[in-house]
């Protein structure tokens, strides 16, 4: 991509690329010293005198999907005991859109099984993490990945993140040709990484005299970069809170285009007003055929005006609205070498997911299983892993993975129903489907022991939480009424707290924020509602909305379409209200 | 008080007013220690000596009629040098002529000219003798030895009879002098580890057998010198010197005591913090700590219930009765079984299983069944309720003080002494059975209990000078006095480099002192470490892997006149270093072999290759 001087009016260039490394945040030191990316990884895999490899090095392993972790749980008893902490890295996938393998599948389970303490984290991202990974574990696990094409590049880190595509069984036509551009958006926006093969693969370092990384350079992204394709109308991935969302519209003969949306995020910072997630805008249409070009565009005007000084404030989302969003506009079309149709319109009932089994376009037919919290295990009496491990055995026709953290059995010969069926219940997991409306909507992220960031409980809180608001909800009879819950362990928000229902982010220990207003498919930010509070606190004012929303709610009125218009928090209309 | 106006006999005016000026600034307990000090100091008394011979025309050894004694000893724990130091105190004081050595230092080619010669030898392992007398074992039972039809000599062996070939070194030395045609002066002594009677008892006989016949001119004026020196607490009157030895522990207060090993472990190991304050003890890096364990009363009881005894029944001891339970609690091994016990308890019973496993040509069942039986098993198998109180302590051999190597440096930790001990946990027979002193700090104490301890000095386990380079090789607890080592070259600012290798079972849980370890690499105090943790990998990987893996480095270190230290298992961690530690001289140096066994023993000889290994 080559910088084209700007047609349109200059801007204030102080916080960005154009500046000397040492006026803007140290990250950005870090990254261009880097050796694009090497760092000394290598040297750290190799001191056994630490599970844990150096600081720097834990930067640069997330732009190759790794994380360093402990295990929070042990961290002060094993201080007592002169253990260091118990490190440990997650893994990602890259996965595009979600889809796998039935052969992937065996494989991810056997390395979970192997190295990651027996244990598979569906994602809010369409794909897997592996947690309790130890260093020694990592290059078996990536080299074992890479025979069956899969890896962990650019799953975490300032660069472009795994690309997300709906799930939607129902519209197999054209999720056909969506997930394809999915899955070539994602190989092209991800950097060439040479480092990744020569560290994970061994593989040898070329020489060569060309830059590594033509588009990404030396200081790769100011901060993540969030893209997906949603096909309407369910908004599973929720693509208002993506950098940069494309919208499919379909014709009678297919796939015509999208509706290109930015500047959406959820992360923020507790106590910092000039943080606050963000939905997309929605800028116009594009012909299916520009879609690269299109995120080529976006990308490198992130990249070179994005704000490298405050990386709290580095996301495309405060670019948008710092720089204006038609300026942005204007910038991205100068990029992409042409304009912007008007965008299309579009309609979205619900970012949920569908359970059991439904009929594709294509007559095939897909199980949608809930997993609660993404998690996949074996427990008693419901032995999640084993099941899915036969039925991978069983069915060639792969998986898919939601942005709801559930999984569909994809691609089944309705003469293997039966088949699928009778695994499902031999294992214990048909009854898996058997939820209340809130459990089926709920979402947490992972949180504590093993994430660094968290502050409360999340993963682990939501199965002594949801019993409690479902017993309110019952009481006030509205057991089914479908309600989304999100909770996230800090307020960067993985969960996509801030666009549910009812949303929570962590602030220390059994202390939460409690968010009210959310858009029922992910089309408004909620408010805060409660600072800090504990459970009884959280669970005594969801009581008075729930019975309030029981006696005065409208026909068909969401839940948090109630609670802006009785009055508990007010409308958020654009993300620098959500703080005020 | 008026002592400090009355001047020491010949004492100068200057060395007069040192001694009242550190008078006035001593507490009594440290006065106390001086004057032992001065009793003991080795230079004093060896010019004493020397004056005293002066004063009375030639040297005692010139004298063609006086015969000298020379006292070797073979010591692993201390215990032979202790009673070696005992006898040399007391054959000085009889007159006699006296050199003591260790038989690791002793010249062997000066053999053949001792005359009288009493040998004082633990036994190791499976009947070998202490670690450093290997090199006169091997002379002495080798082709080289000489015929020594001129020598009288008698034989002291220290043993303990858990162990199949009990007193075997001792036995070895024995039979071998007889053999070279040397006269046994008084027949050899083998001694339990309750060995002090038996021992004062050949030492009784022993000595006026060595003794001149006639006290007069050198002799008399070598025994008055040696009155004198018997006052060493060295050489073997140290009651006022150590006020807290084996026999009278110092009562420690527990400061501190957690498990180092991280949870989901296979294994469980401790740290212990004693407080020493106001014992008087002092130890070195290296030292071991004595541990005078209590059994669990549980376990008493249980043996009580078997034998339907009580703990009230009287049982006569030596300071008068005491009651039974006391006794099985504080003085008896009464978990793992000895072939004494199995003996005394075939007797009792006269149970024709038992009777048979004592057969001579049994000794693999007897093993067996040992390993498989403790104590409690056997009399459980083979009741004999009411039996009396004293029949059954016959079989038992008193309760050992556990020697645990020392963790800390007294420059780090005042007078705190850290201990690093493996929890001993098995099942046998459907019940879960701990170590006597383990299973104690384990289960039994509280924040407010004291145990009763000694230091047990290891002066073949120590640092050499501060620049010399170190190699610290150690498995499991055996890493104790590694951290005992770097907290003094910290506190000393040594400028020596030091290299640790340590190996365990698993990296996660069971990296004992690591975060130590690690701020010690970061300043340097260490300057490297390498690990091996054997259950991680399929394929098990050791600390003498690691050695062969750096052979180079290793073999650079020695060069560069390193001191090598092994501690930890003795069975298998020590022969397999051992081998590594030659296949570094045979790779990196182009020796055979032979040779490079050669350079170990050299390097032992320099005591440049030191081992603590149990």
């Amino acid at each position: 991509m080559d910088l084209a001087p700007s047609p349109h009016a200059p801007t204030d260039r102080s916080r960005d690329l154009s500046q000397p490394l040492d006026r803007l945040g140290p990250d950005e030191t870090l990254k261009a010293d880097s050796d694009q990316l090497r760092g000394t990884i290598a040297l750290s895999l190799l001191d056994r005198i630490t599970g844990a490899v150096t600081e720097s090095d834990t930067k640069l392993m997330k732009f190759q999907g790794i994380y360093q972790q402990d295990d929070r749980d042990l961290r002060d008893e094993r201080r007592r005991q002169k253990l260091e902490p118990a490190y440990q890295f997650m893994v990602r996938v890259r996965l595009a859109g979600g889809v796998c393998t039935s052969e992937q599948w065996l494989t991810l389970d056997a390395l979970a099984r192997e190295h990651g303490g027996e244990t598979l984290r569906i994602t809010t991202r369409q794909t897997f993490q592996f947690h309790w990974v130890l260093k020694d574990s990592l290059r078996p696990l990536i080299q074992k990945l890479h025979t069956v094409l899969l890896d962990t590049v650019s799953a975490c880190g300032d660069d472009a993140r795994g690309v997300m595509c709906s799930v939607d069984p129902h519209l197999s036509a054209v999720h056909a040709e969506v997930y394809d551009l999915a899955k070539r958006a994602s190989d092209h926006a991800i950097p060439r990484m040479r480092a990744y093969h020569e560290i994970w693969y061994g593989e040898e370092r070329i020489a060569g005299s060309a830059p590594e990384e033509p588009f990404y350079g030396r200081t790769y992204m100011p901060r993540k970069f969030k893209i997906g394709f949603v096909i309407p109308p369910i908004n599973d991935i929720d693509v208002y809170t993506q950098d940069l969302g494309f919208i499919a519209i379909a014709g009678p003969d297919g796939l015509e285009g999208f509706n290109v949306a930015i500047g959406g995020g959820m992360g923020r910072t507790d106590q910092a007003p000039a943080t606050y997630p963000r939905l997309a805008d929605v800028i116009g249409f594009i012909p299916k055929d520009q879609v690269l070009a299109v995120s080529d565009a976006v990308m490198a005007v992130q990249r070179d005006f994005g704000d490298r000084r405050d990386r709290a404030r580095a996301r495309f989302k405060y670019t948008v609205d710092d720089k204006g969003l038609d300026w942005i506009v204007r910038e991205i079309e100068a990029r992409q070498g042409f304009a912007f149709a008007p965008a299309r319109p579009v309609a979205f009932t619900t970012n949920g997911d569908t359970f059991g089994w439904r009929q594709g376009e294509d007559g095939r037919h897909h199980y949608t299983l809930f997993v609660e919290a993404g998690r996949l295990d074996n427990r008693p009496g419901r032995p999640l892993l084993d099941g899915l491990r036969e039925i991978a055995r069983a069915h060639p026709g792969g998986f898919r993975l939601t942005p709801n953290q559930n999984l569909i059995i994809a691609n089944v010969a309705a003469r293997d129903r039966q088949l699928i069926d009778g695994l499902l219940e031999g294992f214990g997991l048909a009854e898996l489907n058997v939820q209340s409306g809130l459990r089926r909507n709920a979402i947490a992220c992972v949180a504590l022991p093993t994430c660094g960031l968290a502050m409360a409980e999340a993963e682990r809180y939501l199965p002594a939480l949801l019993p409690q608001i479902d017993a309110i909800l019952e009481r006030h009879g509205l057991a089914e009424e479908p309600i989304t819950l999100r909770i996230s362990g800090c307020p960067n928000g993985c969960s996509r707290p801030y666009i549910a229902e009812i949303g929570l982010t962590g602030r220390a220990p059994g202390k939460y924020n409690l968010y009210l207003g959310g858009g029922f498919h992910g089309q408004r930010l909620n408010k805060m509602d409660l600072e800090n509070v504990g459970e009884a606190a959280i669970l005594a004012r969801l009581d008075t909305v729930i019975a309030h929303y029981a006696r005065e709610r409208l026909d068909g009125e969401r839940f948090g379409d109630f609670a802006i218009r009785a009055g508990y928090v007010p409308e958020v209309k654009a993300g620098r209200d959500f703080n005020t | 008080m008026t002592l400090t106006e009355f001047p020491g006999p010949g004492l100068s005016e200057e060395q007069w007013g040192l001694i009242r000026a550190l008078a006035v600034s001593l507490s009594p307990e440290q006065m106390l220690w001086v004057s032992g000090y001065f009793a003991g100091h080795d230079d004093g008394a060896r010019r004493r000596t020397a004056l005293a011979g002066a004063a009375s025309g030639p040297p005692a050894s010139a004298s063609s009629d006086v015969r000298t004694l020379t006292i070797l000893y073979a010591s692993e724990t201390g215990n032979s040098e202790t009673l070696a130091k005992d006898v040399a105190a007391q054959a000085k004081a009889m007159g006699i002529v006296v050199q003591l050595a260790d038989m690791a230092d002793y010249k062997t080619r000066r053999l053949k000219d001792e005359q009288d010669l009493l040998l004082i030898s633990s036994t190791h392992g499976e009947g070998d003798p202490p670690q450093g007398a290997a090199d006169f074992f091997e002379f002495i039972e080798g082709r080289k030895a000489p015929r020594l039809e001129h020598l009288r000599f008698s034989v002291l062996a220290l043993g303990d009879s858990t162990y199949e070939r009990y007193c075997e070194a001792g036995r070895r030395l024995d039979r071998r002098l007889e053999d070279l045609g040397a006269r046994r002066l008084h027949p050899r002594t083998d001694c339990d580890v309750d060995y002090e009677e038996p021992a004062a008892a050949w030492i009784a006989a022993v000595l006026p057998l060595c003794a001149p016949d006639t006290l007069q001119g050198a002799g008399r004026a070598t025994a008055a010198a040696s009155a004198e020196f018997e006052l060493s607490p060295r050489l073997g009157a140290p009651v006022a010197v150590v006020s807290h030895d084996k026999r009278n522990p110092f009562q420690a207060a527990i400061l501190d005591n957690f498990v180092l090993t991280g949870r989901g472990s296979s294994k469980e190991t401790r740290h212990v913090e004693l407080s020493l304050a106001g014992s008087g003890l002092n130890y070195a890096p290296g030292d071991a700590l004595g541990l005078q364990a209590r059994n669990d009363p549980a376990v008493v009881e249980a043996l009580l219930d078997a034998l339907k005894l009580t703990a009230s029944a009287t049982l006569p001891g030596k300071a008068g009765p005491r009651s039974l339970g006391e006794a099985l609690e504080a003085d008896y091994e009464v978990t793992v079984a000895t072939p004494r016990f199995l003996q005394q308890w075939a007797d009792v019973t006269d149970a024709g299983e038992l009777k048979g496993l004592l057969a001579e040509d049994r000794l693999d069942a007897r093993n067996e069944f040992l390993r498989g039986h403790q104590v409690i098993d056997i009399v459980r198998a083979f009741p004999a309720p009411g039996v009396a109180p004293a029949a059954l302590t016959a079989g038992l051999r008193p309760l050992q003080p556990r020697l645990y190597s020392i963790a800390s440096s007294p420059l780090a930790v005042d007078d705190e002494a850290h201990l690093t001990v493996s929890t001993v946990h098995f099942t046998l027979h459907g019940t879960p059975r701990f170590g006597v002193a383990s299973g104690q700090l384990a289960h039994r104490l509280g924040a407010e209990d004291t145990l009763p301890v000694y230091v047990q000095t290891n002066p073949h386990f120590r640092l050499p000078e501060p620049e010399r380079p170190i190699i610290l090789i150690g498995a499991g607890t055996g890493v104790a006095p590694y951290r005992a080592f770097l907290q003094h070259r910290e506190a000393e600012g040594a400028t020596g480099r030091s290299w640790l290798l340590f190996g365990e079972r698993n990296f996660r849980t069971d990296f004992l002192y690591q975060t130590e370890w690690q701020a010690w690499l970061r300043d340097k105090t260490l300057t490297r470490m390498d690990v091996a943790f054997s259950r991680d990998a399929a394929q098990k990987y050791y600390v003498q892997h690691r050695l062969v893996e750096h052979a180079a480095e290793v073999h650079a270190w020695i060069e560069d006149g390193a001191s090598v230290y092994v501690c930890g298992d003795a069975a298998r961690l020590a022969p397999d270093v051992h081998d590594a530690l030659a296949s570094v001289f045979v790779s990196q140096a182009g020796l055979t072999r032979e040779e490079a066994e050669d350079r170990l023993r050299a390097m032992a000889r320099d005591h440049r290759y030191q081992r603590d290994v149990y």
